[in-house]
């Protein structure tokens, strides 16, 4: 060996000049390796691959011109950007590439930003600065910001934009989640704007739950919520039987009846089917309330709880008594105080105590609780953090009972993958972790409190969106470039008539000055808008306006003097600025006007594809019904309408048609015209 | 030294192959499939094709496809293996038929806009491959928010099919508008014209004064993306429909 080795080093070095010619070759060699290294390097690989494929292109002399070689670099310093992503990805910007079907050539779909501006990694992670694929794409142990997955791509838009867009039906979703299914009671979340996310759930007082219900209910709602309602937004906690039975006999101990009448029977729940059905659709319950039908699927809204096995819950004389004034029970609730007789009271009792579901409460036997079993269920009810989101008597609520997820060490989004714990078969990434987290809490480990939820898979796919939005890059972007939300108004209508706005919780459906629900319309200038004959008859007897709307307004048996403390309030306030009610008459327009009018509404604007002023022969049924028009909006409101609807209502549907001042005239002239039946039969 | 001159090149092939051998092997996961006990004839679509979705995002339904025989009966207990371009997931991705002869999986589209071919495949009797193939949409930004646009403005006249939550004026229009996946109509008609009649009106191309001008309410961008949005959906597709991602 030593033999071979010393005639191998006499063969190389034996005399100087053959040691001069191997050690140049050598340092030849070695200095060929970085320009090979460049040569064969991956993307100078995809700019050839680029090239061969434009030359077949018949825009291939336009594309060329624009083809630059070497690593191409987009350089941000204020948004700490160094892209140089489109080494590779070529094409981005040819906007004739998007045919291209294999990547990295195709080119970027369209969207509202430039790349100049804000590079590729602020919306795709991923190392910008790398200039190979696996490095720039995966998470290597030296950088952990692997690419984003596309599904999880408008988890991006929401570093910046805090209000819901057009464009991230998926991040609007998730962040709406996390608000009504009471995320937010126990994680903080602050958005960049720096406002914090309120719970949209509403969870109601414990304190004076025996008023309501029973202890066998409470126990078979805390095993499982959802076998009595699929749609109800509590949690799974997973208790045991015996926690159960403890907390349901806490929660009974701890109750506090509330003050006043509420638990007299005024009448016996008649069992009428009939009469109940007929009042529960004439008083639209189901635009709040859900039921489920004879073929399993939910018919109604989702504002209030369902009612599907309602007679499991309710005690008969509570729900007299909330169908009474459920305002007694709970002031707060988007419950409308319908003034209902005790006839129809006992209708709907009758009606309602039916629903139900003999196995649901079948195999519920408690025993008297011990004073044991009650001290273990208040422990229980503290450790469980019940107290985040309902109101419980002598709990206090906890504060930060469950980590931030936007704290400014550990934000969600950012989550270092070295600080997480994968459960085996899981994808070591971090929207993978989050995802598996919605899913399965307590697969991480049967001591943590995190309930089980039962999201479908899209929902869990929103939720995590809107979480890895709760990222560094979001917190230290400059502060010019966040979005904030439209400010959430908190107006409230004062005096008599604003109390009995709350009293019938108008603001549950209507939206007044940029507060309350979007189900019906907005009434901020309802003032200008309608004659008052017409508003006090649709209180005392709401018609239908639009044909095609299955949520309508509910008649509340109101007292004269209640309209009319509303009519004047609303006549009087809600008033824009911009139109002045009389400036322009109700009736008495010319022949001539009114039939130019019909000519322009039914020729030139086709307004009859949405509207039906001829119930004989027109059919559109996308807007009001206009028989009665004339004896319902005033001119100048039809006027300022025609010009500009979204001037008036911003969201409206009715397409602004720039209207000359003319034709708005005649319209507004044929319009007013429409008077109803009496006006009909007259001509 | 010229004596071996051929040693590197051999290792490197040997070690290109060795590359080769091991990330095939990888590939074949026939071992975790389950055993089929039955073989149908051909396999056919129950639902969950043309399905539209956000690019990356999990189709709403399921795809449901099921295994026949000669006969057209079901056949349970058939193996059927899904497969499409990287980037689409099915879970799960192979399964043998229930009771009534039907496979379910959801299924996840990449995340590039176009039209993505799924494959659903089984075996007859004679082992010959039996192959259905189902087209899904995957919609990017612009189209997406053309989408919204569309549910907001257009669907209700556009569309004649009517849900609980939306009744469809379709039918109450004396001329009726085209719904948005008719491609045999709509791809005839340039970019330009969809603005056109978009913007100002069905009076701008000679057609019917029903169709209202949307031009002072959405914007020029909104437009473009509703065009984008219909190009999307067009069946059959449009020329501006996107690529079509399917494996060869």
């Amino acid at each position: 060996m030593n033999d071979k080795f010393r005639s191998l080093w006499q063969r190389l070095f034996g005399d100087s000049v053959r040691a001069f010619g191997v050690v140049s070759l050598v340092f030849l060699v070695s200095l060929a390796i970085a320009p090979a290294k460049n040569f064969f390097s991956e993307w100078r690989h995809y700019q050839h691959g680029y090239l061969r494929m434009i030359r077949n292109r018949s825009d291939a002399n336009t594309l060329q011109r624009h083809f630059e070689g070497g690593i191409q670099q987009i350089w941000l310093p204020e948004l700490g950007v160094v892209d140089r992503c489109t080494s590779c990805h070529v094409g981005l910007k040819e906007a004739s590439l998007t045919d291209v079907a294999t990547q990295p050539y195709r080119a970027h779909p369209v969207i509202p930003h430039k790349s100049e501006q804000f590079g590729c990694t602020i919306c795709h992670r991923g190392q910008g600065a790398a200039t190979m694929v696996s490095e720039a794409h995966n998470s290597t142990l030296a950088w952990e910001q692997p690419i984003l997955p596309a599904k999880y791509i408008e988890s991006s838009c929401g570093q910046c934009h805090r209000g819901p867009l057009p464009g991230t039906p998926q991040l609007n979703e998730g962040r709406r989640l996390l608000s009504r299914y009471g995320c937010v009671h126990c994680h903080t979340v602050k958005l960049p704007d720096g406002s914090t996310m309120k719970a949209t759930d509403d969870p109601p007082s414990l304190s004076h739950i025996a008023d309501k219900t029973t202890r066998e209910w409470i126990y078979a709602w805390l095993k499982d919520p959802q076998a009595y309602a699929a749609t109800a937004t509590m949690p799974n906690f997973k208790l045991s039987d015996d926690d159960a039975r403890d907390m349901s006999a806490f929660l009974i101990a701890n109750n506090a009846p509330v003050p006043g009448d509420t638990t007299t029977v005024s009448a016996k729940p008649s069992s009428d089917p009939a009469a109940g059905s007929s009042l529960y659709g004439e008083s639209f319950c189901a635009s709040c309330h859900a039921v489920q039908n004879a073929a399993g699927n939910l018919v109604g809204g989702d504002v209030g709880p369902e009612l599907t096995r309602i007679g499991n819950k309710v005690k008969p004389e509570w729900l007299q008594a909330w169908l009474r004034n459920p305002r007694v029970y709970d002031a707060e609730t988007a419950m409308p105080h319908y003034r209902f007789n005790d006839g129809q009271v006992a209708t709907l009792t009758g009606f309602l105590l039916a629903k139900t579901d003999s196995d649901l409460l079948a195999n519920v036997h408690l025993e008297a609780a011990t004073p044991e079993q009650v001290a273990h269920g208040k422990r229980l009810v503290s450790d469980y953090g019940c107290a985040s989101c309902h109101e419980i008597a002598g709990i206090k609520k906890p504060e930060n009972f469950a980590p931030d997820l936007s704290s400014t060490t550990q934000r969600i989004g950012s989550k270092p993958i070295t600080q997480l714990v994968f459960l085996p078969g899981m994808q070591h990434t971090l929207p993978d972790y989050i995802a598996t987290k919605i899913k399965q809490p307590r697969s991480f480990g049967q001591a943590l409190k995190m309930p089980q939820y039962t999201f479908t898979p899209a929902q869990v796919d929103a939720l995590t969106t809107a979480l890895l939005a709760l990222n560094d890059r979001s917190a230290t972007l400059p502060p010019a470039l966040a979005v904030p939300a439209a400010p959430e108004s908190d107006y409230q209508p004062a005096g008599k008539a604003g109390k009995l706005m709350t009293d019938l919780a108008c603001f549950s459906c209507h939206r007044i000055n940029g507060h309350g629900g979007n189900m019906a319309p907005d009434l901020t200038w309802e003032g200008s808008s309608v004659q008052r004959e017409w508003l006090v008859q649709f209180f005392k007897n709401p018609e239908t306006l639009r044909p095609a709307l299955i949520r309508r307004m509910p008649r509340f048996n109101l007292a004269d003097s209640e309209v009319n403390e509303l009519t004047d309030y609303m006549m009087t306030v809600y008033q824009n600025p911009a139109i002045d009610r009389d400036s322009m008459p109700l009736s008495g327009y010319s022949q001539g006007q009114v039939e130019l009018g019909r000519q322009l509404f039914y020729g030139k604007y086709a307004c009859q594809g949405c509207h039906i002023v001829d119930t004989k022969a027109d059919k559109g049924y996308i807007g009001p019904t206009l028989t009665h028009v004339g004896s319902r909006l005033t001119a100048a409101w039809i006027y300022g309408w025609m010009k500009n609807p979204q001037a008036l209502r911003p969201d409206t549907i009715e397409p602004n048609r720039a209207m000359s001042d003319d034709d708005a005239r005649a319209l507004t002239a044929f319009l007013m015209s429409q008077k109803g039946g009496q006006e009909v039969a007259r001509k | 030294m010229n004596r071996h001159p051929h040693i590197p090149l051999v290792l490197a092939l040997s070690m290109l192959a060795a590359g080769l051998g091991t990330s095939c092997s990888s590939h074949s996961e026939s071992a975790l499939l389950p055993k089929p006990t039955a073989f149908g004839a051909a396999i056919v679509e129950s639902s969950g094709g043309k399905q539209i979705a956000q690019t990356g995002a999990l189709l709403p339904q399921p795809l449901v496809v099921q295994v026949n025989d000669e006969q057209g009966t079901a056949v349970p207990g058939a193996l059927i293996q899904f497969e499409a371009v990287p980037g689409v997931s099915f879970d799960p991705p192979n399964g043998l038929t229930d009771s009534s002869g039907q496979v379910t999986t959801s299924v996840s589209l990449g995340g590039m806009a176009g039209r993505y071919q799924v494959t659903a495949s089984t075996f007859d009797k004679s082992h010959k491959k039996v192959e259905l193939k189902v087209q899904e949409i995957a919609l990017g930004y612009q189209q997406t928010l053309g989408r919204r646009l569309n549910d907001q403005y257009c669907e209700r006249c556009h569309n004649p099919e009517s849900t609980v939550e939306r009744v469809s004026n379709y039918d109450n229009l004396e001329v009726k508008p085209h719904p948005f996946t008719e491609g045999d109509t709509l791809n005839k008609m340039s970019d330009a014209d969809l603005t056109a009649i978009i913007t100002y009106g069905g009076p701008a191309l000679n057609k019917s004064a029903l169709m209202p001008a949307w031009g002072n309410t959405v914007s020029k961008s909104d437009v473009q993306a509703l065009i984008a949005y219909i190009r999307a959906i067009s069946d059959p597709p449009s020329h501006g429909s996107g690529p079509v991602y399917a494996k060869n």
